[in-house]
């Protein structure tokens, strides 16, 4: 059961501590004023890794090793330079070249519990680093980046694609899934060597018809596996939530969601194979809560049906939108803690039933993470 | 020699105090700031050695014309500027 709750924000990082009285108090703050855009927890050691978004001075990242007392900037992941005189691919859909350093980190995974300072890093533009000696040294995944098939992804919402989600697969950690926007899911079985795409069964509505289907420009907006069965992993994609209960060799829709069927943030259940979370909104042109009410929907029996939660959330003009790291669920699955683009951030402790406010006035809210 | 300068705002990241250095290139003035300094050559430059997009560099008020190498010529008394641009961020 976690007790501290970490709060990535556009304008710094906060930490909050459960308190005796099952009260939840924001206790220390970090890079107040500048732009955390992920914080990521290592069970494995107990450190905090926090990515910043500099804006003029560029993407960095440190690390605490003392609960968030004091940091130490690491390197950040660096892209290859193209060779003299080659010019950089063009993207099909944007006609622009593709980027080649380093925009955004945007997720950050640990590997096996038997490699210490084994870390997994997924970016924008796209691609995918590994470090080995807790963030010191990245090393890029040639084998992803050099993929032909890289060259189709593109971005949703931001210029480029990128690399959201990374599962490490605790059975076995040469397995590796990781959700790309908009570049669907891809798995590698020997630690990056090899890729395949296993998307099979998304479908993307923002597509011609011709291209609907095609598996390597779905957009998963987040996807979340079930530690305790590890090939049942859940995406909440950019027009619907899919699940696969085969390692993501195929992917069926789950069309129950309710009130909507679009967002961006999922959590899954880490010993219940049919337990997920979503916050859902209107869909993609709107993209605020249904109806100006905040729920988060959860699904018990594996998609067939879904209750909406909304005791203790704002049920009136509330428009916040949950961004894809900002909903977590601890490894109990009874306490959740989400955070919003209006600086709202939530938690419960018995499984979303109910909902208490941590705070309603902070930054716009990137990621929440229990550690 | 070179008088290389940088803007406030980067001192609250990371310290790099205004020195004066033997260089015949922009490129070279940096190189000479940041082999003491290593931390800061990240946050002015990308990955690939280019002035990062929202940064500017100036050669006694000049923007460089070369962001990309940073090949300007420099000159003994000339002062070299960096600093964030009113775009970004």
């Amino acid at each position: 059961m976690s007790d501290r709750l970490l709060i990535a924000t556009r304008k710094g990082l906060f930490q909050a501590d459960r308190t005796g009285d099952a009260s939840w108090t924001i206790t220390r703050t970090a890079f107040l004023g500048d732009n955390v855009t992920l914080a990521f927890f290592d069970p494995r050691d107990a450190s905090i890794y926090a990515a910043l978004d500099h804006g003029h001075f560029g993407v960095k990242m440190h690390r605490s090793t003392d609960a968030g007392v004091s940091w130490t900037e690491c390197t950040v992941p660096q892209y290859p330079k193209l060779p003299e005189g080659t010019e950089p691919a063009i993207s099909p859909v944007t006609g622009k070249p593709y980027a080649t350093t380093l925009k955004l980190i945007w997720s950050l995974a640990g590997g096996g519990k038997d490699q210490p300072g084994v870390l997994w890093c997924g970016t924008v533009p796209g691609g995918l680093f590994r470090s080995t000696d807790f963030g010191a040294n990245w090393s890029m995944i040639h084998e992803l980046w050099d993929h032909p098939d890289r060259l189709q992804w593109f971005g949703g919402g931001l210029d480029h694609p990128g690399i959201h989600s990374i599962w490490v697969d605790p059975r076995d950690h040469n397995r590796v899934t990781v959700g790309v926007s908009c570049g669907g899911v891809w798995v590698t079985p020997d630690s990056g060597t090899s890729w395949t795409c296993q998307a099979n069964g998304m479908w993307a509505a923002y597509m011609p018809p011709e291209r609907k289907h095609d598996p390597i420009i779905q957009d998963p907006h987040c996807l979340a596996a079930c530690t305790a069965n590890p090939d049942v992993l859940w995406v909440q994609h950019h027009n619907g939530v899919f699940r696969t209960t085969d390692g993501a060799k195929s992917w069926h829709e789950i069309t129950a969601a309710a009130p909507s069927t679009f967002g961006f943030a999922v959590a899954a259940h880490p010993t219940n194979e049919n337990t997920a979370w979503f916050v859902p909104a209107i869909k993609d042109e709107q993209r605020i809560p249904v109806d100006g009410k905040l729920v988060v929907s959860r699904t018990t029996d594996g998609g067939k049906s879904f209750e909406v939660l909304r005791e203790g959330l704002p049920q009136s003009h509330a428009y916040d939108i949950v961004f894809r790291h900002a909903l977590d669920v601890d490894n109990t699955g009874q306490r959740l803690a989400f955070g919003s683009t209006t600086g709202g951030v939530w938690f419960s402790e018995n499984a979303g039933d109910t909902w208490h406010t941590l705070s309603c006035h902070l930054p716009p809210v990137h990621a929440v993470r229990f550690g | 020699m070179v008088r290389v300068a940088f803007t406030e705002n980067l001192q609250r990241h990371v310290s790099c105090a205004a020195k004066e250095v033997d260089a015949d290139t922009v490129c070279g003035a940096l190189d000479a700031i940041f082999f003491h300094c290593e931390r800061a050559r990240g946050y002015v430059l990308d990955e690939h050695g280019a002035l990062r997009k929202h940064m500017v560099i100036f050669i006694n008020g000049n923007p460089i014309e070369d962001r990309v190498t940073l090949s300007d010529a420099v000159a003994a008394s000339d002062e070299i500027f960096v600093m964030q641009a009113l775009s970004g961020g």
